[in-house]
């Protein structure tokens, strides 16, 4: 039995570290370059000359002035006073897929045999890299059981947005493109499904969820139509609860007419059991910092997969990497491609990572990350629900897939705590704050743990301890959850019309020397 | 067949704790779990059609390694290639910093759990709103692509707002204002983002390309004419521009949109800025770029990062599409936290009534650079800008002394890029380029496809790096490859060698 320490005696790092703008000396500097050498001065003259008259920078930019051991310190410091997954049991960022990031595959990507390519290279010196994409994109159309994968979108919400590019695209090749003008999603699918869909111009159809939890059946019913477009959902939603409905969904949605897209955010817990594909839709798209590993870094960078049946292949972002049989090519050369989503070829460092975890676990181990995301997620859900005031809404008795959606309504009734209160004082027990939900918040007082597989049971033993504590607190001692965190970076409140207000808003030093 | 095994990844994967746990929920086995909740016709009862696992870490580095091990690197080539991916010196401090765990690991904590994290970034954005002399700066985006691409919508927005309050207030001079969903761009600009940006912004916009005078710059009598049209909502240009020159007309390109009521973007390379004025000053409304030669190792493509940036106006920050980290007060003197801020913009915030999607961006980027800027300081950026108009010029003088050569055909002032005409050499640049491949060198980017009016030209790139050896022996390459080819074609007889004579380029 491993040893659980309940309720440690955490305190984070607190500098109480200056602003940079205030710090250093002017003179002090914290790197040199290389200047260009002295024949080369003489060739190129001074550097007053090299620059047109009205573009000289008339004053030098009010950047800190400091020297490099102090720099490191400061910034040092700063790092101190975050919770990264690697010093903390990272369960309640739900739906983030909060993994172990494998440290070995730090290594791959800090080599320079990786770190000093230049997208440009003839394709002759970069076969190394491309050979992982390519490979990557076949292991991606086995794990959906789809037909054609693009690695080129920059994180899950530019692969959702290359879906509805596709969409677009099929539908105006078949002369359809006016009349189907809607998008139907629903209201716990990730908001960057809606938020995509109304950034190409579609009309964004919500459907809520019935007595079940499950997007209403009946609303879709109503919904569709000759202008249905698509049907953009995800499978469990943040609640967890599977939708068993999810092939009717489908076919409801492909009998009018209209294609359907998956969104794979949450793939942790499906990998290996149930595809894209078994379920009849045309689309996916997965996270690839998510399920496969890659460190979020203080949101991204990230990378995004898109992956279609064959009917859509043509369309899917370009390029794509081939492979001739001798050697690994980027194509370009797609006509009906939706064309390009960033500069360059997707984030390849995420690529590699994705490369590495495959080839570590192969079908066996995707399929154990699954299972062991799914019995995580119950066992966890057993033991917050021994805590009074906290409660699971919809589908009770039902087992979960691997993330769920609680609530504190009962607690926050009974002792007048809120999930935010309760977010910020988990942060005292030295966990991450949690993530609540995504907004609109259709449950009150919400709160989505997600325990993935690579969390230990003494590490869910300890996160519920957390907070069963934490509810014992608002039981006995209301205000002390209400006024935490006091053993955070940060030992003081904010005051929160700072960032409400327009007039005490700034988003650089500058700005709020001026307010 | 399936096999359960023990994974340094996975505790749970131990079979007694596995037990422990399905015990705790009076079930045999997982499959109990998940097949109460899928339907058996959706469950996948084949095996995924993978290779077998790598075990060891050992084993999994020889052959990643193995595989990395096939390219071929510009620390072991030198390389003329640029193009918007750009190959500076990274402080090992930055190195340092984004691979703390603390940092590298971290996702979208907040104000009380990542006090550290938000501080940083906010850093950041008052070190590049230094450098941009800009009041507001964004949380990074994916790419400059998605820069350029938001702040294309972001004018129609403004426009398209102050025509609603001008319709408000019964404003009939703005009557003329209805409409406005042009961008003007020049037909030089970077066509990667270009095509980005026709492609994001159609269903809102029309993006017209603006032509240019002999020197490459925006042509003036064009941008006014069209923008008498009274349906532009923004002119765009880039400084340097795609093609490496300086856009002089900056400031007046600003007075001319201002003046028939467009806004103003600008795209400025941030290795300039030491020297160069910022856009902001020259009457830009909006700034916006890549921030990847701010520390940002090039990673085939993968260091980009982009910003955006205004003047302290609100209609201009109700239209940023992505996080802002604001600084808050607290109740504690001298102490400040930070939290993202007026959310309702984003689609995080208000899904599909928000100003454009956005998603995880580039967060550890911002970051590094703000490590880069605040080791470089004031002096730094300076001497960065310096060395590299320096090298620049170099490089110029250097190939324009090769017979058939010229570079700068354009004849402006250049920064980091300039372009290099091989059409007096009878040869194409692919040729040129696989020539000097096999002399350890990579070319200039091919643009002779992007811009054929060019005739057959690539885009050499230098940076502070580039040493003068690697410019001479760039140089000697290149003679050698026109020359031994002229050579051979003379002594085979197939050229006349008085058509063969290239126009000598002189200095420019």
């Amino acid at each position: 039995m491993g040893y659980v320490k309940k309720n440690r005696d955490f305190h984070q790092a607190r500098w109480d570290e200056p602003f940079i703008m205030e710090m250093g000396n002017p003179g002090e500097r914290g790197v040199l370059i290389p200047g260009a050498s002295d024949e080369v001065k003489k060739v190129s003259g001074e550097v007053s000359e090299l620059i047109p008259a009205g573009l000289k920078r008339k004053k030098a930019p009010k950047l800190p002035e400091l020297s490099q051991m102090q720099v490191l310190r400061h910034y040092m410091r700063l790092s101190q006073e975050t919770i990264g997954t690697d010093i903390n049991i990272d369960i309640g960022l739900g739906t983030c897929t909060m993994k172990y990031s494998p440290k070995i595959h730090e290594q791959f990507v800090r080599a320079e045999k990786f770190q000093e390519l230049h997208p440009y290279q003839d394709e002759s010196t970069v076969q190394g890299i491309l050979e992982i994409m390519y490979k990557d994109e076949q292991y991606l159309k086995a794990i959906s059981g789809m037909d054609k994968v693009s690695l080129q979108p920059s994180g899950g919400s530019q692969a959702i947005f290359a879906n509805v590019q596709t969409i677009r695209a099929y539908f105006e090749e078949r002369g359809e493109a006016e009349k189907r003008d809607e998008i139907i999603t629903t209201i716990l699918s990730h908001p960057a499904n809606p938020g995509t869909a109304a950034t190409l111009g579609y009309k964004v159809i919500t459907l809520y969820p019935d007595e079940n939890g499950l997007p209403d059946i009946e609303a879709l019913k109503a919904a569709v139509s000759e202008r249905t477009a698509a049907l953009m959902i995800t499978n469990p939603e943040d609640t967890g609860i599977y939708n068993d409905r999810i092939r009717q969904f489908v076919d409801i949605v492909h009998e009018a007419g209209g294609l359907c897209v998956y969104d794979q955010a949450n793939l942790n817990g499906v990998f290996g059991l149930t595809r894209a594909k078994d379920a009849g839709f045309d689309m996916c798209h997965y996270n690839l910092h998510k399920s496969f590993s890659s460190p979020h870094g203080c949101q991204g960078p990230g990378a995004g997969a898109q992956c279609v049946s064959e009917k859509l292949a043509k369309y899917v972002a370009a390029p794509t990497v081939e492979y001739d049989g001798e050697k690994y090519y980027l194509d370009g050369d797609r006509p009906k491609s939706i064309g390009k989503l960033r500069m360059f070829y997707g984030v390849p460092s995420v690529l590699i990572r994705a490369y590495a975890y495959i080839r570590t676990l192969g079908a066996d181990g995707m399929k154990q990350i699954a299972e062991l995301s799914i019995l995580n997620n119950n066992y966890l859900i057993k033991k917050l629900l021994e805590i009074k005031g906290l409660s699971m809404p919809f589908a009770k008795g039902r087992f979960r897939m691997e993330q769920a959606r609680l609530s504190w309504q009962e607690l926050t009734e009974e002792t007048g705590v809120t999930t935010d209160d309760i977010c910020r004082r988990i942060v005292d027990y030295g966990f991450q704050d949690y993530f609540t939900s995504h907004h609109p918040r259709v449950l009150p007082e919400p709160f989505t743990p997600e325990p993935v597989e690579t969390y230990s049971k003494d590490d869910m033993d300890e996160y519920a301890a957390a907070f069963a504590a934490i509810a014992k607190e608002a039981y006995t001692e209301p205000e002390l959850v209400k006024g935490a965190p006091y053993k955070a970076a940060l030992g003081a409140r904010i005051e929160e019309e700072c960032l409400t207000e327009w007039g005490k808003f700034a988003t650089t030093w500058r700005a709020y020397k001026k307010l | 067949m399936e096999k359960s095994f023990v994974h340094p990844y996975m505790p749970n994967s131990v079979p007694e704790i596995r037990r422990q746990l399905l015990d705790e929920l009076g079930v045999e086995d997982v499959k109990e779990i998940y097949g109460s909740i899928i339907p058996d016709e959706l469950l996948f009862k084949e095996r995924l059609n993978l290779p077998e696992p790598i075990r060891s870490e050992y084993e999994l580095k020889k052959h990643v390694t193995g595989i990395l091990n096939k390219n071929v690197s510009t620390e072991e080539y030198a390389s003329f290639l640029g193009a918007g991916c750009y190959k500076h010196q990274v402080p090992a401090v930055c190195d340092e910093i984004n691979t703390r765990g603390e940092f590298l690991t971290a996702y979208c904590g907040d104000t009380y759990s990542d006090h550290g994290k938000m501080q940083a970034i906010f850093e950041y954005t008052s070190m590049m709103g230094e450098l941009l002399d800009a009041d507001v700066v964004s949380y990074t985006t994916y790419d400059a692509g998605q820069s350029v691409c938001s702040a294309f919508r972001m004018a129609v927005r403004i426009q398209s707002s102050s025509e609603e309050s001008s319709v408000e207030n019964g404003d009939a001079d703005k009557e003329q204002d209805k409409g406005r969903t042009v961008i003007l761009v020049p037909d030089t600009m970077n066509p990667e983002i270009y095509s980005q940006a026709v492609s994001y912004c159609r269903n809102v916009s029309e993006i017209i390309k603006v032509g240019h005078d002999e020197r490459g710059l925006m042509a003036l009598e064009e941008l006014e004419e069209r923008l008498k049209e009274g349906n532009a909502a923004a002119v765009f240009y880039e400084n340097p521009s795609y093609l490496g020159f300086f856009e002089t007309q900056a400031e007046k390109i600003a007075e001319l949109a201002h003046q028939y009521g467009a806004v103003c973007i600008a795209q400025p390379q941030v290795s300039a800025l030491g020297i160069m004025e910022s856009p902001m000053n020259l009457g830009a409304d909006i700034v916006c770029g890549d921030i990847q030669p701010l520390g940002m190792h090039m990673q085939y493509g993968g260091g980009q990062a982009g910003f955006i940036a205004s003047h302290q106006k609100l209609e201009y920050m109700e239209q940023f599409p992505t996080y802002m980290y604001g600084i808050a007060k607290t109740d504690k003197a001298d102490t400040y936290g930070w939290g993202r801020a007026m959310n309702y913009r984003c689609s995080h915030g208000s899904r599909e009534k928000a100003n454009e999607y956005f998603g995880t961006e580039t967060g550890l980027w911002g970051i590094t650079a703000g490590v880069y800027l605040a080791s470089m300081g004031p002096q730094g950026m300076y001497e960065l800008g310096e060395t590299i108009i320096q090298n620049l010029k170099y490089l110029t003088v250097r190939l324009n002394g090769i017979e058939g050569v010229r570079a700068n055909p354009l004849g402006g002032s250049n920064f980091q890029e300039v372009l290099v005409d091989f059409s007096a050499t009878g040869k194409s640049v692919t040729e040129i380029n696989k020539a000097l491949l096999e002399c350890r060198i990579f070319g200039g980017k091919d643009v002779s496809g992007e811009f054929p009016w060019l005739g057959q030209c690539a885009l050499y790139c230098v940076s502070e790096l580039t040493t003068q050896d690697e410019m001479d022996a760039l140089a000697d390459a290149l003679r050698r490859i026109v020359t031994e080819e002229r050579d051979v074609d003379l002594q085979a007889g197939k050229r006349d060698a008085a058509d063969s004579e290239p126009q000598a380029a002189k200095e420019v």
